[in-house]
This record gives C-alpha cells, sequence and structure tokens, in this order.
C-alpha cells in the first residue's frame, strides 16, 4: 500500500508499504536512523517518536495507521533538542547513547507539557524510557539543570 | 512475527462489524498486544477514523469511546473527582507515558486480560459497555462473557457516587501487577474486585452483609477474610497463590479502611 | 606527571561524541551498515539437551529471497571458545559454529541467509528438525560427576590447565589457602556457615548484539560489530573459521552498551560464515528475547561462606566455597570464579589470619554463562559482606564499626589476593565519608513510619581489580599532524564509558595541548595498535599508562626534531607544548615541527606505546542504602543510595560519577527486580523486558556518589579502577536493610516482594 504522512515537516510518499510494516521500520528506511530499538515489546522507550505531537512507541504502531498524519523524530527537532542535551553532556550522562534519542523526545514531549515539573513528575513521565548505563539520576540532575538555566534567563 | 495482508480503515462501524465476522480478520486497538503475537492477520480493521476517541459527559454519565488511550482518561478531571483519584491509580504505572498514549480504553477492556488493571478498577466503579450488536450489559457480566465478533464501542462510566480506593502490588514498579485490588461503595453497595490472581479480576459483593454496619477495623478483617477464602488465585512467574492470597487478605482490608476514611 | 599539575585530568570534560549521541546521530553498527546485507537470522533449539537425528532443509530453501541455510554438516570442525580473553584462554574449546549436539533451549541448530526478515522467518518455520531429545542438566547443584554429560565430546579441548574435565561436567576447579583455616575456625569464638546464591543476571545492554560483515576492496572478511574486543573477536573468527588473521578486519563503532556481554563474541560468527560462503555482505541482528536466552550472562552461582571471629569481632578466617554455573559452554568460567574469593576476601586483610577459597565450575544445559560486570566479584561479595553483616548483627556490633575493625588499609599487604600490596587505599575514609553523608547513626535504628511500613539501612563493602595483572596489554598509538594537533588510535572500545575521552584528557595533559586537539580513533584491527580490549576494568589504569608512555615518547621526537630545527642538541631543548625552547630561549613552535616532520625527516612524528602491569591495584568502595518496606506486602522501595568511591583519581569526575551510579541502578535490579527462572524443560521464562525487569527511574530512589581520592603509584595520573566495582555492593546492602526491616536475612537473589512478605525468621 502507499503510506502518504508529514514527516519532519516534509511530505513523504512511499509506494509499495507493507500493511503490516511498523512506523519503527518505516522510519528507519526513511533515514530516521535516530530511532532505535531496544525490546520488541514496547517495554524501553527507545522507539519513541510523536504522531501528531503525542510521544508513542514507533515499534507498535502501524506505518498504515500514522499514514495521513504529522510524525516526528529526532532528526527534525534538532534545534529544539540542542538546547537541552548540552546539559545531559555536561553530566556524562550520555554514556552508550542508545536510549539518548528515545530519552531526549520524551523529555521534550515532557517539557512541552509541563515546562517546570517537579522531579517526582519527571521520573513519573519519563518511566517508560529505560537506561541501563546511567542509573537514571545524572539525566535528572541535567534536566534539572536545564530548567534551572531557563528560570536564570528573564522570558522576553 | 506478526503477519497482516490487508490494511484497512472502517468508514462506518457497520462496515468494521461485516468484516470483522470474518475469523481471519482483526480489530486493532493499540496495537501493543496484537504486535507480539504471531499470526497471520487477514485484514486488519483500523477504528481509528470512526470518532471513538472521545469522552462524552452527560448528567449521568462518561461515555468513554473504545479507541480513548489510557492515558487521556488518566487525566480526566471529571472521572478522576468522581472515582476519588481510583483510576488514576490504576493506570499510572502501566508501563509508562508513551504505552498509555497507545493503549485504549478499549482494547484494555476488550481484551479482559487476567493482569489488567484497567479492568480492575472499572469493575469496582458503575460501568457498562456498548457493544455494535449486543448493546449495553453491565462490565461485569461482559467480563464473564466469552469472546465473539462483536465490536467494543464505548465504555460507560456512571456517575454514581460513593468512595473508590485502588491499590495494585508489583514486583517493579512499571510491571505487570502481582495482585490489583480496587474496592468501591457505591450508593451503599460494597464491592471489592481483585485481578491479576493471576487469572481475570473477580467482583466480591458483600453477599454475606458483613459490612452492613459499616467499615470498623473488625467489619474490614472479616471481609478481607472471606475474599482471601473465595478468591481464587494461582501462580505463575511473578508470584504464588500462597502469596497472592495472602495479598487478597492484606489489600481489602486495607482499601475498605481507605474507603472508610474517604466516606469520612 | 605530579597530580598538581594537570588541566583535564581530575575535571568533568564533555565526552567526545556526547553530541553525536544525544542528538541520535547514526553511529551505531546498524546505522551505518549497508543496506541490502542478508538478513541473517537463527533457527535456535527448542530443547535443553538433545542431538540433531535429521535436519531437512529442503523446502525451507526454496522460499522466495532464501539465499542458502547452514546446517552442522556445513561448517569447520575446530572447537573453539567465543571468550574474548588472551591467549592462551583459560576458556575451554568447546563450541562449534553449529554442533549436533544441542546443549540449551536457544542454541543454534541453522543459519539462514536471506534477502528480507520475512523470507528468513518463514523458511525458519520449514526447516525440518528430529530432534533426539536428551536428559538435561538443569540443576548446577548436580551438575558434577552427573551421569549426563553436556559436552562428552572428544575433541573438548582445554588450552589452560584449570582443574576442567569434561568427563564430569567440570570446566574449572580449584583451591587455594593460606594459613590453616580449620585450626583458626577451631579457636573462634563464633562460627558462621550460611550459603548464598545470585542468578545469571542479564547485562540488558539497549542494543543487543548485532555484527555486519562483508568482503573488503581486498577480498578480505570485514567484520563491524558492537564488541568490546576487537582483537579477540579477529583471534575468534580466524580459528572459528579456519582463515588467517590477516583475511580478517574487526571494527567497533559506537556501542550501545555492554557491561561485560560484548567481552563475549555472541553475534560475529554467524553473518561472518554467511559472508565467507556467499561473498555477500550479511548483517546479524540479536532480538531482545535472543539477547536474553543465548546471550552471555552472569554466572549463576552458591557460595558458601564460613567466617570465624572473636566475640569482639576481629574476623579471624574466612572459608569460601563458590559453585559456578558456566552453563552449556565454558566462556569465562575458570576466570569468573576466581573473583568470588580474590574480590571479597581481601577486603578483611586488617584482621584475617587465615583463608581458603575452593571452587567448582560446572556445565549445565542452561544459557552459557559470560563476563558480566563484576565478574564473579559481584557474587563473592554479596557472599562475606552479607556474612559480615549478619556478624555484627549476632555480636550487637556497629556494622560500620566492625568492618572499621577488619578491613585492609593501605600499606597492608594482601595474601588473598596475590600477596599484593594495597599501595593507594582510601577505604577507611571511603567508609568515614559514607557514614557522614548518609547520616548513618540516625539513618540505621529501624523506624516504624506508623503505616505498616518500616524504614531500615544496610552497608556494603567492595572491591575489584584493574586490569588482569600480568596478562593485559594496553597500546596507543599517538601521531603529531602538521597544524599540531594529535590523532590517538587506541585498540580499547568505548561502550558508552567514556575512555575515549578520558584517554583524550591524559594525552592532553601530557602534550600541554587543548582536549581538543587530541582526535581519538577506535577500534579496529588493520589501524589499532593491540590492546586486550576494554574488559576487568582495564582501560583507565592499562590503556592510560600507555597514553602517558606514548606522550613520553612522541614529546622526545618532537625534542629531536625541534632541536635539528633549532641547530641544538635534542637534550638541550625543552618542550612546551605549543613549542620546543632551546636553553638560549629561541623557540620553535609545535605546528613548525609538524611540517618539518613531513619534508626531508627520519624521525616519525608518532609513536605506539604498550603497558602491561605486573598489579591489578583494587579499588575500594563502600555503599549505604536505605529503603521503605511494607511488613505485610512485601513492597521494598530503595529511597537513597549513598556512595564513596576509591577510584584513585577520578581522571573524569562526571563519568566516574555516572559510571558509579549506572552499577548501582544495575546492582539494585539484580537484588530486587531481576529474575532468572526456567520451566522444568529448561526454558528460559524471563526472555523479554516484558519479563525481566531492570529498574526504571522509579524503581532506584535517589543515588549520591562521592570519591575518596587515593593515589595509585602504579597508574596513570594516580588512577585505579571504576568500571565494574560500582556493581558490588547494593545486593548486600540492600539485603542488610531488609533483614533489619523484617528480622529475615534472605542469601538468595534477587528478593521479591513475596519473598520478603512469606519470609520465615531463621532458625539460627
Amino acid at each position: 500500500m502507499e503510506i502518504k504522512l508529514q514527516l519532519n515537516g516534509r511530505a513523504v510518499c512511499v509506494p509499495d508499504v507493507a500493511p503490516d510494516t511498523t512506523l519503527y521500520d518505516f522510519l528507519r528506511a526513511q533515514g530516521c536512523a535516530s530511532v532505535k530499538c531496544g525490546c520488541e515489546t514496547s517495554n524501553c522507550g527507545l522507539c519513541t517518536v510523536f504522531l501528531d505531537d503525542v510521544p508513542v512507541l514507533s515499534c507498535s504502531v502501524l506505518a498504515a495507521r500514522a499514514a495521513g498524519h504529522k510524525v516526528t523524530t529526532l532528526e527534525g527537532l534538532q534545534a529544539e533538542a540542542a538546547e537541552f542535551v548540552g546539559f545531559i553532556a555536561d553530566q556524562g550522562a550520555d554514556q552508550c547513547g542508545f536510549c539518548n534519542p528515545g530519552f531526549v523526545m520524551n523529555t521534550i514531549a515532557l517539557l512541552r507539557e509541563n515546562p517546570d515539573p517537579t522531579d517526582e513528575e519527571i521520573k513519573a513521565y519519563l518511566s517508560g524510557n529505560l537506561c541501563r548505563c546511567s542509573g537514571y539520576e545524572g539525566q535528572l540532575r541535567g534536566i534539572r539543570r536545564f530548567l534551572d538555566s531557563r528560570k536564570e534567563v528573564p522570558h522576553a | 512475527m506478526l503477519s497482516i495482508q490487508n490494511y484497512l480503515r472502517a468508514e462506518s462501524l457497520d462496515q468494521a462489524y461485516q468484516l470483522n465476522q470474518n475469523r481471519r480478520s482483526h480489530l486493532l486497538a493499540g496495537m501493543l498486544w496484537l504486535r507480539q503475537s504471531d499470526i497471520t492477520v487477514g485484514t486488519a480493521i483500523d477504528l481509528c477514523d470512526l470518532g471513538l476517541d472521545t469522552i462524552e459527559e452527560t448528567p449521568e454519565e462518561y461515555r468513554i469511546g473504545a479507541t480513548v488511550p489510557l492515558r487521556r482518561l488518566e487525566h480526566h478531571q471529571g472521572i478522576a473527582a468522581l472515582t476519588g483519584g481510583a483510576v488514576e491509580a490504576a493506570l499510572k504505572d502501566i508501563v509508562g507515558v508513551q504505552f498509555r498514549n497507545m493503549a485504549t480504553v478499549g482494547g484494555s477492556i476488550w481484551g479482559r486480560f487476567g493482569f489488567s488493571d484497567v479492568l480492575t478498577v472499572l469493575l469496582a466503579a458503575d460501568c457498562e459497555v456498548e457493544l455494535y450488536k449486543a448493546g449495553r450489559i453491565s462490565l461485569e457480566r461482559f467480563a464473564a462473557m466469552p469472546y465473539d465478533r462483536d465490536i467494543l464501542t464505548h465504555v460507560v462510566l456512571k456517575k454514581t457516587p460513593g468512595p473508590m480506593a485502588y491499590h495494585a502490588v508489583r514486583n517493579a514498579r512499571t510491571d505487570f501487577p502481582v495482585l490489583t485490588c480496587a474496592a468501591s461503595c457505591l450508593d451503599g453497595q460494597y464491592k471489592v474486585v481483585i485481578g491479576a490472581r493471576p487469572g481475570k479480576a473477580v467482583v466480591v459483593h458483600d453477599e454475606q452483609g458483613l459490612l452492613k454496619e459499616g467499615i470498623t477495623p473488625e467489619s474490614a478483617r472479616a471481609f478481607a477474610d472471606y475474599a482471601a477464602e473465595t478468591v481464587p488465585t494461582g501462580s505463575n512467574s511473578r508470584a504464588g497463590a500462597e502469596y497472592r492470597t495472602h495479598l487478597v487478605r492484606v489489600l481489602t482490608q486495607r482499601m475498605l479502611c481507605q474507603l472508610a476514611d474517604k466516606e469520612g | 606527571m605530579p597530580e598538581n599539575k594537570t588541566k583535564y585530568v581530575g575535571t568533568a570534560v564533555r565526552k567526545k561524541d556526547s553530541l553525536q549521541l544525544l542528538l541520535g546521530k547514526p553511529v551505531y553498527t546498524a546505522d551505518i551498515a549497508p543496506q541490502g546485507a542478508l538478513v541473517v537470522k537463527l533457527l535456535r533449539s527448542p530443547h535443553a539437551n538433545a542431538m540433531v537425528k535429521t535436519i531437512d532443509t529442503t523446502i525451507a530453501k526454496k522460499v522466495p529471497g532464501v539465499v542458502d541455510i547452514y546446517t552442522w554438516q556445513d561448517v569447520p570442525h575446530n572447537r573453539y571458545t567465543n571468550a574474548g580473553q588472551t591467549y592462551p584462554e583459560p576458556s575451554p574449546y568447546d563450541r562449534l559454529i553449529l554442533d549436533r549436539h544441542l546443549r540449551f533451549v536457544g542454541d543454534p541448530v541453522a543459519i539462514i541467509a536471506a534477502e528480507t526478515e520475512k523470507a528468513a522467518h518463514k523458511a525458519m518455520k520449514l526447516i525440518k528438525v528430529e530432534y533426539e531429545v536428551l536428559d538435561a542438566v538443569l540443576d548446577f547443584r548436580t551438575a558434577k560427576d552427573n551421569p549426563t554429560l553436556v559436552h562428552p565430546e572428544e575433541d573438548w579441548l582445554p588450552l589452560c590447565d584449570v582443574g576442567g574435565d569434561n568427563h564430569r561436567n567440570l570446566v574449572a576447579s580449584g583451591e587455594e589457602k593460606d594459613g590453616d583455616v580449620e585450626a583458626v575456625l577451631a579457636g573462634c569464638d563464633i562460627v558462621l556457615d550460611h550459603t548464598y546464591h545470585t542468578r545469571a543476571a542479564n547485562q540488558a545492554m539497549m542494543e543487543t548484539f548485532r555484527t555486519y560483515t562483508d568482503l573488503d576492496r581486498y577480498g578480505r572478511l570485514h567484520v563491524l560489530s558492537s564488541t568490546q574486543i576487537v582483537f579477540h573477536c579477529r583471534r575468534i573468527l580466524s580459528r572459528a573459521l579456519g582463515i588467517p588473521k590477516s583475511r580478517i578486519r574487526v571494527e567497533k563503532p559506537r556501542i550501545g552498551g555492554g557491561f561485560g556481554a560484548k567481552q563475549t563474541s555472541v553475534s560475529e560468527v554467524y553473518p561472518a560464515f554467511v559472508t565467507m560462503k556467499t561473498g555477500r555482505p550479511a548483517m546479524i541482528t540479536y532480538t531482545r528475547q535472543e539477547s536474553q536466552i543465548a546471550g552471555s550472562p552472569r554466572h549463576e552461582m552458591e557460595v558458601r561462606v564460613r567466617l570465624g571471629a572473636d566475640k569482639d569481632g576481629r574476623i579471624r578466617a574466612l572459608d569460601l566455597y563458590t559453585l559456578s554455573n558456566s552453563g552449556a559452554y565454558g566462556e569465562h568460567g575458570p576466570t569468573t570464579v576466581g573473583l568470588s574469593g580474590h574480590k571479597s576476601i581481601p577486603l578483611y586483610t586488617g584482621s584475617l589470619e587465615a583463608f581458603r577459597f575452593r571452587y567448582d565450575v560446572v556445565y549445565t544445559n542452561l544459557q552459557a554463562a559470560g563476563a558480566y560486570r563484576g565478574y564473579g566479584a559481584t557474587q563473592g561479595i554479596f557472599a562475606v559482606e552479607s556474612i559480615v553483616n549478619e556478624l555484627a548483627e549476632k555480636l550487637h556490633i556497629d556494622p560500620t564499626e566492625l568492618r572499621d575493625r577488619n578491613m585492609v588499609r593501605q600499606g597492608m599487604t594482601m595474601p588473598a589476593y596475590y600477596n599484593e600490596p594495597a599501595n593507594a587505599c582510601a577505604l577507611d575514609r571511603c567508609m568515614a565519608r559514607c557514614r557522614e553523608i548518609f547520616d548513618w547513626e540516625h539513618r540505621y535504628p529501624v523506624r516504624d513510619m506508623g503505616n505498616g511500613k518500616v524504614r531500615a539501612a544496610g552497608v556494603a563493602m567492595a572491591m575489584q581489580g584493574s586490569g588482569i595483572s600480568g596478562v593485559d596489554v594496553g597500546s596507543v598509538t599517538l601521531k603529531l599532524s602538521e597544524d599540531g594537533t594529535y590523532n590517538l588510535i587506541i585498540g580499547a572500545a568505548d561502550m558508552g564509558t567514556g575512555c575515549d575521552t578520558i584517554l583524550a584528557q591524559m594525552a592532553a595533559d601530557c602534550m600541554d595541548c587543548p582536549v581538543e586537539d587530541v582526535a581519538v580513533f577506535g577500534a579496529d584491527t588493520d589501524v589499532s595498535p593491540y590492546d586486550s580490549g576494554s574488559y576487568a576494568s582495564s582501560t583507565t589504569y592499562v590503556t592510560g599508562k600507555a597514553v602517558e608512555k606514548a606522550c613520553a615518547e612522541l614529546t622526545g621526537r618532537i625534542c629531536t626534531i625541534g632541536a635539528e630545527l633549532l641547530g641544538c642538541d635534542a637534550a638541550d631543548v625543552t618542550f612546551e607544548g605549543s613549542c620546543v625552547r632551546a636553553a638560549d630561549g629561541r623557540t620553535v613552535s609545535l605546528t613548525d615541527i609538524a611540517y618539518k616532520s613531513q619534508v626531508s625527516n627520519n624521525c616519525a612524528a608518532e609513536v605506539t606505546a604498550t603497558h602491561s602491569s605486573p598489579v591489578s591495584p583494587p579499588p575500594f568502595m563502600v555503599g549505604m542504602a536505605e529503603i521503605e518496606l511494607d511488613k505485610l506486602t512485601g513492597e521494598v522501595q530503595v529511597l537513597e543510595y549513598d556512595a564513596v568511591v576509591d577510584c584513585g583519581t577520578p581522571v573524569n569526575p562526571a563519568l566516574a560519577r555516572v559510571q558509579t551510579e549506572g552499577g548501582i541502578a544495575q546492582g539494585i535490579g539484580m537484588t530486587l527486580t531481576e529474575n532468572v527462572t526456567y520451566d522444568a524443560a529448561g526454558k528460559p521464562i524471563e526472555s523479554s523486558f516484558m519479563q525481566y525487569k531492570i529498574p526504571t527511574r522509579l524503581d532506584v530512589g535517589h543515588l549520591h556518589v562521592e570519591f575518596e581520592s587515593s593515589y595509585e603509584p602504579t597508574g596513570p595520573f594516580g588512577a585505579k579502577s571504576i568500571g565494574e566495582i560500582v556493581i558490588n555492593t547494593p545486593a548486600p546492602a540492600i539485603a542488610h536493610a531488609i533483614m533489619r526491616a523484617t528480622g529475615v536475612w534472605h542469601r538468595e537473589l534477587p528478593i521479591t516482594p513475596e519473598v520478603i512478605a512469606m519470609g520465615k525468621a531463621d532458625e539460627d
């Protein structure tokens, strides 16, 4: 089947997509290498993308269902991510990096929804983003420093 | 590996129903469970264009569309107020935000999964389901029905007043529950629901009138003993039957005491 | 280089790859492997112990898109080991690429090469196999001298004498001692005797095993793999495939986590075999399920400890017997077991009069174990630290004070650690500092929270090594570029740990240049100088020292070239980072020297230096856990975990801190949620992240890490190691806290709500 959707602000039309193609496989084939797969059982959060601005697990969405909708991957959010990720790098919490795109995507979703979250709100929102390297504390510190830095800059 | 030969977005419930009469057809909900099955689906029928993703409110009830994601239910302020936060308590530890943005109310209830937090908490509420052909029936009755090829279109949550409480024990915070327990006293009727036994949730009614004088530490204990005696439990990789029965007793007593606190 | 003259060592430099990783750039194996490679899938055994009676691939091969299917009849007959270890490997050569004898549920039966994943899956279902199902050894306690042999074959080949015997299901066995442990135990006021059981926890790195292979422009086998051990991998492939090493190139891109899993060559041989057979590019990507059931997890161990002490808490004797379950193959079996004694007993060097350490490592028909962070130390430390806590409870002595009286201290010689000296040991300071930041005095007493919940605390110490003494080799090549910047080429493997960065920090300090001016590349067997690889907590300590050596040598060469330009003797110039200065004050810039090195020059402006250490200085650590426990449901929440680490000089405190926090989180998972069980037929239950529960950020509590530095004279800039020790304290500390809350010692992991709620008080 033919799939038309908006990917990172660009209209994409792909012919001959098998009906059981997952959005994850579709996006990787479209060159969105940031999207990772860590589990195949919807548990790890590595494949997080936005479907109409809502964070979902692309490994468990049919590309066919995304047809006609807006899909955003980290490739399409480089500027918004760049504001934030340096704070994670400063903590050394990027570590192996394999979970980073999903983590960064879902953090962006969190901060769009709740610009000033508490630590408990951060942990709850990101609980579906597994990380085996960092123990999570460095990620939390990085987010907290980022939020603090935003508060230091008076809003125009 | 899941194989799908044909994908179709239904244009009407009737079309979806007709297509679904074929045994090789499959209705798509959140895809979270289906995705892991090693089956071949002839036609995957997607209900996403049928406007079933809204929660309608009337003076008597909330009518929750089958494709409403769990996370929207979790954050619904009216439902939170009605259930005293019990629905949110039941949903918030299900895997993660992205998962709950995908898993649907209809998929969760239709599946009648043993591990279901959703089924447990909604059984404790005053709920009905709307089936395309069979119409409205109580959730308790639906939970006991065999799987057929009807379509669940809505879950109806009635605004019957009364306190509710929910707790699930988990080995890890976002894991499947080891045991779920919801309690309610709606219109003066006490109900305790036990799920993840690990079988499908069951409702324990106060048929013996153990709580007819209200909840006291003694009556709560007596009802907890009764629940522990009557609710069958089993073993799986997460826990054994003996521990689960122990939890039935502990959680039933605690949830009843919470009801009493909420009744104030 | 003196401690106080560093600009980068000791500072939190960002990882060199951090923005590439955080912005999701294509840097991992699957991101950079060319499209169009054959998809390689493995048909795996459904039985724990079986022989392939017949296998028929005729119909499966007819599936459109299937290129070929290989069975045991198609592979070379050279037994080999997948263990990434220095030759001759202590692990026995007990594998074939495909064996007619299948030894665990998940052992490969056939290799399928297809154009698409769908075709491979379809073919997998159409391969007809007739199995002769054999009795299986599923309980490692019954493995030794069991009539059922996991490896009955005659060509089983041990390269080293480690006490193994395939006719007894023994991978290895041995005994070490110092003093007369029975005599000392007989004279003790109190003797405790308990057995502790830890399971085959899985590394669960986020990137599963995966390998891409093709033939390069010279027709050589090119292997792009997520591995910690490029050189060992090349040797393993050479033996398994029967081709010379000159025809193999192995390189690693960025790695999505390893934790030791990728110190075993788990996935490389299958696509390599397909590429050699077909001449075509091939790629294997393990599913999470395959990584869980056919990976290289921790060795399940049962450690029996006898501890003898005086009434005043002086620990006089330790006697350990470790039974280790290597599973179906022997990878890392003979070596992991050693650490269960070598990295636990020496913690009590302060008072110990005698010790004995005996062990057996057995084969079973379960998933083969491998190397997981801690490598046996984790299992041994759970046992020894737990029994020391049990002693404290028995004697009503504060467990931190009890340790103060017995712990190893700087300057001591450690008889249970190859008589190595503790040149740098701040364990005493770690304990004092941890007590302070944790507020041990107030948190150790059990507090009833009034809602059925209690709060309680526990403590544990740990040590590890820094590389394998007398074995590990670290090498680096350092090259001067014409603009005065450097290339540092390494064979060690950054798997997220940050070794590329910390080695560059060291080089920058040695060469007195900005860390940005040191470009790091690794690892590639065609390009990198030989390095054992990144494991055994070796890279900072061993390869770091090679960086120091390379920098010193290159400085000498720069001075030689500079002196030539200045027209003076090399002995009369000094290197100042950006220039070389003559005794009379004249200078020549590094850039000019670099350009000179490219014109009419006979002195290479690059050096390769190698380092190996005769010792393996232990890092030390203290961890303290506070938990809240529901006495009726058994639910337990870690509220806070504080740790103080002595890793010598923390080269990059941010990375060392995150290593520590990550290790603690893994330790918490192993202690509370990561179960490993099998059904009656030996099929693993926890075969996905749905069943195998690694901690989420809601499960770990607040982690707080500090450093109490010592200065290790044999390490680069005084550094020891950090990577592994950090996983060792949570199990004993949390088990301790749970006992404080419930009165019940749990000597088996994981400690689930069920075992807590249903736990019966100990009889003694």
